[in-house]
């Protein structure tokens, strides 16, 4: 089998849906549309976040990211960026609900503007609630392994633990809370926020997450497009080492050739 | 006493008028909107998509009107 094969056969699942590619990518910060269309299909990703906000109702027929990017091929998942309460967050939701018909939602409550840290005594009270409304929740998290089987208790169908600050780039800071999530999760995990370069997507997949979701690592990149393939190639790179079962470190050297019939 | 020709309502913040005895889908039509690509919140609550044609505007409403834009 090849490199290729493996990684079609190695799907993902959430909350019944199946997968292919362990991108997802948001869609934020890109110069245009087209930019940003052109670099979520160089990424291979079947699902992008979106953000819901008012129409501009002075001007509603600027072009729409729904021309550029086709909600029937690629999976839109609402996202509750910018809310800071429980309630805000599940106001944006039930519109995004009957906005796109579907129940599959990205959940973040953010504490502050300055570290846009997860509010978790907000976001753990928006999951009990959103959960018993019907929606399967992915919900963005502190990387702490308790928080994350506590969301999971609650019923949420992904954990999200962030990698460092959202849009920081700083690539994830905790890879021991970021495994154990992962050795404890009985639903995926996805690092969200902060990877800011392809090594920071491979170092999240090698740890044994599921996925990764990033933005402004690739809007932000000087070519979108490219970084966009990079990162396609990271998470398959660090999910194919995951698999493989890498090799134990030595304190010292170890010779690759034989030392017996040495002249 | 003639009813009026005009209802004075909200929608996104901003103050509207509509022509009287519209439903929400015909509203959204009116403000230059297309229902079918939108979420509509009327004083709060969730208007379904399904009974956009159906639901009367009414003096004073407060409306949200929502799409899908880029985010993370």
């Amino acid at each position: 089998m090849t490199a290729q094969q493996d990684i079609k056969a190695d799907s993902w699942t959430v909350a019944g849906r199946t997968f292919s590619s362990r991108l997802i990518v948001g869609t934020g910060k890109y110069k245009s549309l087209e930019e940003n269309a052109a670099a979520v299909e160089a990424s291979g990703a079947e699902i992008v976040t979106v953000a819901v906000r008012r129409v501009n109702i002075s001007d509603p027929n600027q072009p729409r990211l729904t021309d550029f990017i086709d909600p029937r091929k690629t999976t839109y998942l609402p996202n509750t960026a910018g809310c800071f309460t429980a309630e805000d967050a599940i106001r944006t939701l039930r519109l995004a609900r009957e906005a796109g018909g579907w129940n599959l939602v990205k959940l973040e409550v953010l504490g502050e503007a300055k570290t846009l840290y997860p509010d978790m005594r907000e976001t753990l009270r928006a999951t009990d609630i959103l959960v018993r409304e019907g929606f399967e929740p992915m919900v963005y998290c502190v990387d702490d392994p308790i928080a994350a089987k506590q969301l999971e208790e609650a019923g949420a169908v992904a954990i999200m633990p962030l990698g460092a600050p959202i849009g920081s780039g700083l690539g994830i800071q905790n890879r021991v809370t970021i495994r154990l999530i992962v050795e404890g999760a009985g639903v995926p995990v996805l690092v969200d926020a902060g990877v800011g370069t392809a090594s920071d997507a491979a170092q999240a997949m090698e740890l044994g997450c599921d996925g990764v979701l990033m933005n402004t690592a690739i809007a932000e990149a000087k070519d979108p497009v490219l970084m966009a393939r990079a990162m396609k190639a990271a998470v398959e790179a660090g999910r194919l080492a995951y698999l493989s079962g890498r090799m134990q470190k030595r304190r010292y050297a170890d010779p690759s050739s034989p030392l017996a019939g040495l002249i | 006493m003639n009813s009026p020709t005009c209802l004075a309502i909200r929608v996104n913040g901003d103050a509207h008028r509509v022509t009287a005895g519209l439903n929400i889908a015909e509203m959204l039509i009116e403000l230059g909107v297309d229902p079918a690509k939108v979420a509509v919140e009327r004083n709060l609550e969730i208007v379904p998509r399904s009974t956009l044609g159906e639901v009367r505007v009414e003096d004073g409403d407060e409306f949200e009107i929502v799409h899908f834009v880029g985010g993370g």
